[in-house]
């Protein structure tokens, strides 16, 4: 009787289609959200991820309507995030169907929006997002905005503790320096956030190869994310499952 | 094939309870009419955030009159996650003892665990002759939850069928699941639990379909 390492796959999505860029730039087209999540669930993903990429622009409706399709055929848990400023967004989104919703630029310009929506919500659906970057720091890691493209000017460890002691009841912990690099999660990191707080942790950004999983639980992570390998078939979620499995690992 | 009410009171996800639940091919509306509620097959309550304010909100909406007049007809009631705790007498919140509507006795409490919430998929040991897990007695189920009721403490006379009581375990052994006559109630997610949660979900709306 123990709890399962969840593997999660990462939909980005913009105006309602599933992107993967490198880095966050040259944004590959790899089809239709709704199908591939109910693929990704026939295929034994644990929970399902939708980033909306482009949240900043005015299409919400889009995302409502992409949420609510899926949330109507696929019954696992469902995170939804990327532009969320208000707690009225974590509100619609929650009404559409989301399970949780991940909050990241505008908390670190509004702290005040995790506080709130916990207590409306319930910290169980507010995921603190977290796109982490090397930098001067007093931790070493800093936070970004925007995709990675700008710094918040925080400690990204500074950051994840407050946001947790404000209620979020998860971290999903992306590492840009590792993000499209394939070249394995940030271990670092994730042994950094593992020490820092005790909400459950979703390691993200660098899975290229099966023996890239095993090591980001060993380091403390409850769930393991990735994109790109997954839409564009590289591994499957079976094939990253029976890796964890070999290294002693639980999953379901 | 019955109709079911998913019971709209401020708390929880109910459009994946009522997607999950049509599944079933049961008839499934959202409502917090109190009528509509009282006199459906069979009840749903999912609830998910605090305990307080999830058993206030229930309460807001006759809720807690609404489950005893049907328990005491024999008429089916589910209870999801929170929807399962506030069935309990008490929860402890910050310090503060919060009542529950008290269907059974015992305290949620918060569970001793490195890592809170408890979230993702567990297994669970199925009570003996259980009806809920007929199928899915070895699959995993999808919990989030940071509160559980570790102690189940009802004292059951000879004038009472015992209730079933499946177990879990994260960091200690919790309730996972109840079935007692009309009242059944799970701590995980069954809407969220894939095709093990749906099965499990058909053997209440069968168990609902025999009592009508």
């Amino acid at each position: 009787m123990t709890l399962a390492i969840r593997v999660i796959p990462c939909l980005d999505v913009d105006n309602g289609r599933v992107v993967k860029g490198v880095n966050f730039v040259n944004l590959r087209d790899a089809g239709d959200p709704v199908e591939l999540a109910l693929a990704y669930g026939q295929a034994g993903a644990d929970e399902l991820v939708y980033l909306d990429i482009t949240a900043s622009s005015s299409n919400r409706e889009t995302t409502y309507d992409m949420v609510r399709r899926t949330a109507d055929q696929l019954f696992i848990p469902l995170t939804v995030g990327g532009g969320v400023r208000a707690v009225e967004d974590v509100d619609r989104l929650l009404r559409a169907g989301a399970d949780k919703v991940g909050i990241n630029t505008a908390g670190l310009s509004n702290p005040s929006l995790i506080t709130d929506a916990a207590k409306k919500f319930g910290n169980q659906c507010i995921v603190l997002s977290v796109d982490v970057r090397r930098a001067d720091t007093p931790s070493g890691f800093e936070a970004t905005t925007h995709g990675g493209r700008q710094s918040s000017g925080r400690d990204a460890l500074e950051w994840i503790v407050e946001a947790v002691e404000r209620g979020a009841g998860e971290v999903l912990l992306n590492s840009m320096d590792a993000d499209g690099t394939k070249n394995g999660y940030d271990i670092e990191l994730i042994r950094a956030a593992r020490a820092a707080v005790s909400v459950p942790l979703i390691a993200s950004g660098g899975a290229g190869a099966l023996a890239d999983f095993p090591p980001a639980v060993e380091a403390g992570a409850n769930a393991v994310l990735a994109a790109s390998v997954f839409h564009f078939g590289e591994l499957s979620i079976g094939d990253v499952k029976q890796e964890l499995r070999t290294a002693g690992c639980v999953v379901r | 094939m019955p109709d079911i009410v998913v019971f709209d009171y401020g708390s929880g996800n109910v459009r994946s309870a009522q997607r999950a639940l049509e599944t079933t091919g049961a008839t499934v509306a959202i409502t917090n009419d109190f009528d509509e509620a009282l006199n459906a097959d069979g009840l749903f309550v999912p609830g998910v955030g605090a305990f307080g304010a999830c058993a206030a909100q229930l309460r807001s909406v006759r809720g807690d009159q609404i489950i005893e007049r049907r328990l005491s007809g024999g008429r089916p009631v589910m209870g999801i996650c929170v929807g399962m705790q506030v069935f309990f007498e008490s929860s402890t919140e910050h310090g503060t003892q919060v009542p529950g509507i008290f269907q059974w006795p015992g305290e949620v409490v918060e569970l001793e665990a490195d890592v809170l919430p408890h979230m993702g998929w567990n297994t669970v040991t199925a009570a003996p002759q259980s009806q809920m897990f007929a199928g899915v007695a070895d699959e995993r189920f999808y919990f989030v939850h940071s509160f559980a009721v570790t102690d189940w403490v009802l004292d059951v006379t000879g004038a009472f069928t015992p209730p079933l009581v499946s177990w879990s375990n994260y960091g200690q052994d919790f309730v996972a699941a109840i079935e007692n006559g009309p009242l059944w109630a799970t701590q995980f997610h069954p809407e969220k639990s894939g095709d093990a949660g749906l099965q499990l979900l058909n053997n209440w709306v069968t168990y609902v379909e025999g009592t009508r």
